[in-house]
């Protein structure tokens, strides 16, 4: 979707060094030199000790003591998630089962070292078992074996590499005590060779904006002053930039910075279609920063806090002083309150806490509202009240509705209490094959993204083991999306989308070509999806629709767009033009 | 024996964070307190590796288990389980 003239490729091909592929983290990109983190100790050797057992016991219980209080130590500095992972490191440094194990090794002639080696590597090996998220929880054991493993033999720790110049850093897999302490001043990248996106160091990059690719295998060839590209939004290391590709990556990060420091605008495309952006809420508190980061609204306020900790349901006074909070923030705005979505897999005790075989396709959302209906009148009560009292334009929506007959029984409700706006999620492929008739039964459509694909896919979006299909970027879970777009077009009702797919910048470009009229998002995606959004028409966002709807998977959906957005930089046969310095 | 059985909460499973919130409250609770995951073998649960690696899913049925003499402690022994149960219902992942 770039004119030919503004696309040019080098001639000669890049000096031959292969593309890494990884799984990005973010949108960012950044250019410098690697430093690799060092690599683990060695195995230590598997001899009798030459000391007594007491003595190695002596050795491994200060050797432990001090690995503990330097993980405390740091817990103190650090802050966030990163808190608390490295207070459970310290307390699996000096767990009791782990020192059974150890225990009986060195009672048995084992040296401390081979002791700790061998207890760490059996929870490890337990943890891999597991498969999916725990698997990759045992990088976290092998940090604590290696740092009780050096202090013992008094050697460093294995650790970050220091520098005064900026560096991207190159390591295996970070253990969270390392990246707890990076100084994000110096570290312009972080590349692991293992982990996943769900890893430590993908939580931490994404919680402090760290441009990241995880699980790149081949950065393992990457030298320590190596010039490499990392490109979170491609998920992609060019080792050995040309000149274009690095100018072309400079322009890039300019670009971004720029992008990220304008004052908001309003969501809007390239030719002014405007498309608002709003913000996903899980409580009041985080409304006021929402609005300083450019939200036009809310499209989807989650009730759940309010009823999770509670053995009651709060009463409709508790309820209302909390929508009264959100309605005041957003003023003048639109607020989408969604309410009460819960289930077998959300238990509360007062509304469902029978077992399920499969919550996910049980009694949830608006069914279980539907058998305690009290619970639903007294929020919509709750809602209507604080409407009332405030000025900002109030939505409601149920969830979980799968039939005609859900929405208009949810509509018919919520009017009679006085909702101005009642609407339905649609995150059950039949609510979107037949969202015309749902549409014509009420207000407004958003759709729900992550259950619209787990649905789609049959794949449970919490199993790691199934976690490659939960792509929104399918082309069969875009399609349901577009019926709904064209529903919406074809009744003159708004379509919203809410969820992780309207965060990513690519991915909305998509749904907004597919009809959605408003995404809604966490307030951190809010600045890259407006500079994504601004640099196309309507036109060329349906264009990149179609190009994705045509793809035969999520991954060449998305090799598709990105090669529609950039030419070149993924396009297997790239325009040749003279070269003026652009992407190659 | 005081016992409750409960399905834990967190999105991810018994895992680092939730593991470390729920050994905290045991450590803090003061009692021996025992945690099997299904009909399966009973762990120590002041113990965070031996919590990890019972693999607790969301979702999943744990029991938690003290020491009860029949007497009027046992009250006070299962309101501390309680407590226990409270960390294993809420979901740390989605806090």
């Amino acid at each position: 979707m770039t004119t030919p003239d503004s696309v040019a490729v080098a001639a000669a091909p890049p000096t031959g060094s292969r593309v890494i592929a990884g799984a990005g983290i973010g949108q960012g990109v950044a250019i410098g030199r690697v430093l690799r983190a060092s690599d683990p100790l060695p195995e230590p050797p598997d001899t009798a000790s030459a000391r007594t057992a007491d003595d190695e016991r002596a050795r491994l219980a200060s050797a432990i003591g001090a690995v503990a209080a330097t993980l405390r130590e740091r817990a103190e500095q650090a802050t966030g998630i990163a808190t608390d992972v490295l207070e459970a490191q310290a307390m699996m440094v000096e767990d009791e089962t782990l020192a059974d194990e150890v225990d009986g090794r060195i009672e048995n002639g084992a040296t401390a070292e081979r002791a700790v080696f061998e207890a760490f590597a059996a929870f490890r090996e337990t943890l891999i078992g597991f498969g999916g998220y725990l698997a990759e929880r045992a990088t976290d054991l092998d940090d604590l074996s290696q740092r009780v493993v050096a202090e013992l033999t008094g050697v460093p720790a294995p650790g970050l590499p220091r520098s005064d110049e900026p560096f991207v850093l190159v390591a295996r897999d970070l253990a969270p005590a390392e990246t707890a302490l990076l100084d994000l001043d110096k570290v312009l990248a972080l590349v692991t060779i293992e982990g996943g996106p769900t890893s430590h160091t993908a939580i931490l990059a994404r919680e402090k904006a760290i441009v990241a690719v995880v699980a790149a295998t081949d950065a393992a060839n990457l030298a320590d002053g190596d010039e490499v590209i990392v490109d979170a939004a491609a998920g992609t290391i060019i080792p050995s930039p040309t000149t274009d590709q690095a100018d072309a990556a400079k322009a890039r990060i300019a670009e971004r910075e720029t992008a990220l420091a304008a004052p908001a605008l309003p969501g809007a495309l390239a030719d002014g279609t405007p498309v608002p952006l709003l913000v996903n809420l899980g409580s009041a508190d985080a409304a006021s920063s929402a609005v300083d980061e450019g939200a036009e609204g809310v499209g989807l306020f989650r009730t759940e806090f309010l009823f999770l900790d509670a053995r009651q349901a709060p009463t409709v006074e508790e309820q209302q002083a909390h929508y009264r909070t959100l309605l005041t923030a957003f003023a003048g705005k639109k607020v989408v309150v969604r309410v009460l979505d819960a289930g077998a897999d959300k238990p509360l005790e007062f509304l469902n806490d029978a077992h399920e075989d499969n919550p996910a396709l049980g009694v949830r959302g608006l069914r279980a509202l539907r058998s305690s209906e009290d619970i639903l009148r007294e929020q919509l009560t709750a809602l209507a009240a604080a409407d009332a009292e405030t000025d900002a334009d109030l939505w409601v929506m149920a969830p979980m509705v799968a039939t005609v007959e859900d929405a208009a029984y949810f509509t018919g409700l919520a009017r009679e209490y006085g909702i101005k706006t009642a609407g339905v999620m649609v995150e059950i492929p039949s609510a979107a094959l037949i969202a015309d008739r749902i549409l014509a039964a009420t207000d407004f459509a958003s759709i729900g993204t992550n259950d619209l694909t787990q649905y789609t896919m049959a794949a449970d979006r919490l199993l790691g083991a199934v976690a490659h299909l939960q792509d929104p970027w399918h082309p069969a879970v875009l399609r349901l999306i577009g019926e709904v777009g064209r529903a919406g077009a074809a009744t003159g009702k708004p379509v919203g989308v809410c969820g992780e797919a309207a965060a990513d910048p690519l991915l909305a470009i998509v749904l907004v070509g597919l009809g959605a009229q408003t995404l809604s998002m966490s307030p951190a995606a809010l600045a890259d999806v407006r500079a994504s959004l601004r640099s196309v028409t309507l036109a060329q966002a349906r264009e990149a629709a179609d190009a994705a709807l045509a793809a035969v998977d999520g991954a060449s959906a998305r090799a598709a767009v990105a090669a529609l957005r950039e030419p070149g930089s993924t396009n297997p046969t790239p325009i040749s033009t003279p070269s003026n310095g652009a992407v190659s | 024996m005081v016992e409750r059985t409960v399905r834990v909460g967190s999105s991810h499973g018994l895992h680092a964070r939730p593991a470390k919130l729920f050994v905290q409250a045991v450590a803090d609770a003061g009692i021996q307190v025992t945690i099997a995951k299904g009909s399966g073998k009973p762990v120590s649960a002041s113990s965070i590796l031996g919590v990890i690696s019972l693999g607790i899913d969301h979702g999943d049925y744990v029991t938690l288990a003290t020491d009860g003499d029949g007497t009027a402690d046992d009250d006070a022994t299962g309101a501390v389980l309680d407590s226990l149960v409270e960390v294993l219902v809420t979901d740390h992942d989605n806090a």
